[in-house]
């Protein structure tokens, strides 16, 4: 087709329709820079770091290349190269402040890492390797000066034949330059000289340079030092393979592990397997989350549909009047709300003291209402049922009441002409305020946290838990992102069995 | 006891809604069996109160409904068995026409095959045989409109209420469904209670038409009656197109009385409801009614003096708009006869009709 000047009549719409759409994504701009920003990507940030783990392999470089060819499956430990690397890694992770970080993020897989890291960054120092340097340094003092190491680093034949060794050096530098120093000027560490006599005392580099084969000299008559025993010296727990396979499984930068954690998994040397009994407590969380969703969107439902059916087949004013009524507790706190429902369940509180009052109740048989899981349910379907009512009465001021006169006329009893021509008439109201209310409250945190003592807490106080307590935030994206899903595979659900386009909000 | 000729009966029915105002006020009414029955009125006048009464959604504040003989005050709207159309058809949305006529036979607790049957037999008497499967929002506003016929008449009730439902359709439509429904009525030999505010439809579709006003009945007569003489003149404005002219009766002689118009003039007029000289009165006159050929009047007849104002040409017939006894808004209308004379405005006539035909009514 062709447009009365020739173009063709879908380049000319298109032309048209230009402004308008450049119009349309200025007015929305704002409001998607805003969402982009503060909303999708800190989610999508928060959500990566469920399978990052850059901090083993940026902290322990060389250890986890050398690891790389050790055999998890042994009952031994790693050969002792793996040891000198750690050993130079763990001294540049200290002089960086690394090495509790790491611990931290080791100890959440295997109890105990933490302090182990913390006490080896203390005794690294102490290490005996300072008979390497002095054997360096009686046969030239010069080798204490970074200035010849400097020096020595400079040739491109000696880089590559002591590769351990530069890396080392230049690793060193960078972490002195980023202290505002020059690792020329600075006095020789003992970490440095063992890199150098890793190297050298195998004969690396023999005759590339003088210097080279004057340390290869000055190195031979030493007894070498076994890192590895050093390292166990600082803490036996060092010579236990456990350890090493910690770091062996954990070392990839991307892992599922956090995931396996979530569902109360774990990897072992046989594979993925379950955690011990004493040790599950996720899968359960969201066992509970999902039951008490269902049972809160249900009482929801129960007392919600009945206001909803009263208001819309009020007159306008009255009904105007009873929503601001429904509508009442949005102009509360939910901190307020929350807590006066700890003033009314306590044993001590409102309801009980009428009971007992009335003697309805046993003053010693008072009923516990709240920190379990009735109060977490009574409280969130308090708090949430005006998201149950409002979509349920906009759907039902859409179905005239000439549908229910009708099915009386036809012969139906009030309850058929109810349960036949307008219940199915209001599923798309039900299926709205549900959606909403389950969504709402599967991420419910603060009133749980409130009322729901230990029995009464959802999955998303342990998320908040991993968030602003243990600061483990892999697992706490783990565990949000696995509810993320959970949420999208119901509505996908939903969407198969009711059908979206039967959810209405209004009109 | 039963008989036919009072199915359905309302004795002295009273309603309010608010304990001030009567929305119907003393209604009786008797309606033999098989009767077509519209009440006409309009908006407020009552009319769909008295069939919500009927139908069982609304309840009498005083007075007695017997249907059948039996009074059914306290009888719950499903057990009253009356198939009852509304304004917007109500069909239920969730369910294929199928379904809508089967609902009130499921209720009725009537087996598979009978059902079927039903609904297959009352889809055909609408024509509509092959839109079971379809839903309500797939049919055009005349299709739905026959499935809520069906569906109000699938279960076979005596009894047919309809609440204004050719009001959604386009005139061409409506006047077709007027047809059909009134076909349908009659073949199936049901009573029915038309609820309606156009009196063409009233006129046309009914045995017995009910003029509502103010909560009363005004006049409750066949169409033609009730056009031709109609008892007051508020049933006389309400019906049909109507000159009204003001004045005082001057002398009553029987059959015939002379009026004396406001204007001075006076005419020749048929005595309705009133009777003493001296009487203020409204008379009525038809403009098709209207005889401008002195001829065809008594010789002795009273003539008015008219100006032509207006000449509208409507095809088949022609209206003219008269200025009469001070008056500009007189009609007179002439079929579109070969012979028939074109008047033009400002032309100067003289207006005159039979006595019988011209009614002194309630001022």
């Amino acid at each position: 087709m062709l447009a009365a000047d020739g173009t063709p009549l879908k380049k000319s719409l298109a032309r048209a329709l230009r402004m308008q759409k450049i119009r349309a994504l200025l007015l929305i701009a704002p409001l998607l820079v805003f969402v982009l920003v503060t909303f999708l990507a800190p989610i999508a940030d928060m959500l990566f770091r469920s399978v990052e783990n850059q901090i083993v392999r940026d902290t322990l470089p060389q250890t986890v290349s050398r690891l790389s060819a050790w055999d998890s499956d042994e009952e031994e430990l790693p050969p002792e190269e793996v040891f000198e690397a750690f050993y130079v890694d763990m001294v540049l992770a200290r002089e960086q402040k690394l090495h509790t970080r790491l611990g931290t993020r080791l100890n959440y897989e295997k109890t105990g890492l933490s302090s182990l890291f913390r006490k080896s960054g203390r005794g690294i120092g102490r290490f005996d390797t300072d008979v390497y340097t002095d054997a360096l340094v009686d046969a030239d003092p010069s080798w204490e000066e970074g200035a010849t190491w400097e020096d020595l680093f400079s040739n491109a034949g000696v880089r590559s034949a002591l590769p351990f060794t530069a890396s080392t050096w230049d690793r060193w530098s960078a972490v002195l330059g980023a202290d505002g120093k020059n690792s020329s000027e600075e006095d020789i560490e003992d970490f440095i000289v063992t890199a150098l006599y890793t190297e050298v005392s195998k004969g690396q580099g023999a005759g590339v340079d003088a210097r080279v084969d004057q340390a290869a000299s000055a190195f031979a008559g030493i007894e070498p030092i076994s890192i590895r025993s050093q390292f166990a010296d600082i803490d036996e727990d060092w010579a236990d393979p456990e350890v090493w396979r910690t770091i062996h499984t954990y070392a990839p930068p991307y892992i599922d592990g956090y995931f396996l954690n979530s569902i109360d998994m774990q990897k072992t040397p046989d594979g993925i397997e379950q955690r011990p009994e004493n040790q599950r407590i996720y899968l359960m969380l969201f066992g509970r989350t999902m039951f008490m969703s269902l049972v809160i969107t249900f009482s929801c439902i129960l007392l919600g549909y009945p206001v909803a059916w009263i208001l819309a087949n009020l007159p306008m004013r009255t009904a105007n009047l009873l929503m601001i009524l429904v509508l009442l507790p949005f102009w509360t706190s939910l901190l307020v709300r929350t807590s006066a429902w700890k003033v009314m369940l306590q044993q001590q509180g409102v309801i009980n003291d009428v009971l007992v009052w009335l003697g309805m109740v046993a003053d010693d048989g008072r009923l516990v209402m709240i920190n379990n899981q009735t109060g977490t349910i009574i409280a969130m379907t308090h708090i949430l049922l005006p998201f149950m009512i409002l979509p349920l009465y906009s759907v039902m001021q859409t179905i005239p009441p000439s549908y229910l006169r009708a099915a009386k006329s036809l012969g139906a009893t009030n309850w058929t002409a109810f349960w036949r021509v307008y219940f199915p008439q209001s599923v798309p109201g039900i299926g709205a305020g549900s959606i909403l209310v389950f969504i709402l409250s599967i991420g419910y945190y603060i009133t749980p946290e409130i009322v729901g003592g230990t029995t009464g807490v959802f999955i998303s106080n342990r998320i908040a838990y991993h968030i602003s307590s243990s600061l483990n935030w892999g697992l706490a994206a783990a565990l949000g992102t696995i509810l993320l899903a959970v949420v999208l595979i119901l509505y996908w659900a939903y969407d198969r069995i009711v059908g979206i386009d039967n959810v209405k909000l209004g009109g | 006891m039963a008989n036919d000729a009072s199915f359905v009966e309302f004795q002295r029915v009273q309603k309010s809604y608010d304990g001030e105002i009567l929305v119907v006020k003393d209604l009786n009414l008797s309606m033999p069996k098989g009767e077509f029955l519209t009440m006409l009125g309009p908006s407020g006048s009552g009319k769909t109160t008295c069939l919500m009464m009927l139908a069982g959604f609304e309840t009498a504040t005083h007075g007695e409904i017997l249907l059948d003989g039996s009074p059914i005050n306290n009888i719950p709207p499903h057990k009253r068995g009356i198939g009852m159309v509304f304004q917007n058809y109500a069909l239920f949305p969730h369910m294929t026409v199928a379904e809508n006529l089967s609902f009130p036979l499921e209720v009725r607790k009537m087996g598979k095959s009978d059902r079927e049957a039903k609904v297959k037999r009352a889809l055909d008497m609408v024509q509509m045989g092959e839109f079971g499967g379809r839903r309500p929002a797939q049919l055009s506003g005349g299709q739905q409109q026959r499935i809520a016929l069906a569906r109000a008449l699938v279960f076979e009730p005596e009894l047919v209420l309809m609440d204004e439902p050719l009001g959604a359709l386009d005139k061409q439509l409506r006047e077709h469904m007027q047809f059909e429904i009134t076909n349908l009525a009659h073949d199936l030999g049901i009573t029915t209670v038309y609820v309606t505010h156009d009196q063409t439809e009233a006129l046309t579709m009914s045995d017995r038409v009910a003029v509502f006003d103010d909560g009363r009945i005004q006049q409750l007569a066949p169409p033609d009656t009730l056009y031709e003489e109609p008892e007051n003149s508020f049933v006389a404005q309400f019906i049909g197109e109507n000159n009204t002219l003001e004045g005082v009766l001057k002398s009553v002689n029987g059959d015939e009385c002379v009026v004396t118009l406001d204007s001075g003039e006076e005419i020749d007029a048929k005595p309705v409801n009133v009777s003493q000289p001296g009487e203020r009165t409204k008379v009525s006159i038809r403009p098709e009614r209207v005889e401008f050929n002195k001829d065809r009047l008594h010789a002795d007849a009273h003539t008015l003096k008219a100006t032509v104002q207006e000449f509208i040409y409507m095809g088949d017939i022609f209206r003219f708009r008269l200025r009469v006894a001070g008056r500009d808004d007189f009609i007179v209308k002439t079929r579109n006869a070969p012979d028939a004379v074109r008047l033009k405005p400002g032309e100067e006539i003289e207006i005159g009709w039979l006595p019988k035909d011209c009614r002194a009514l309630d001022a």
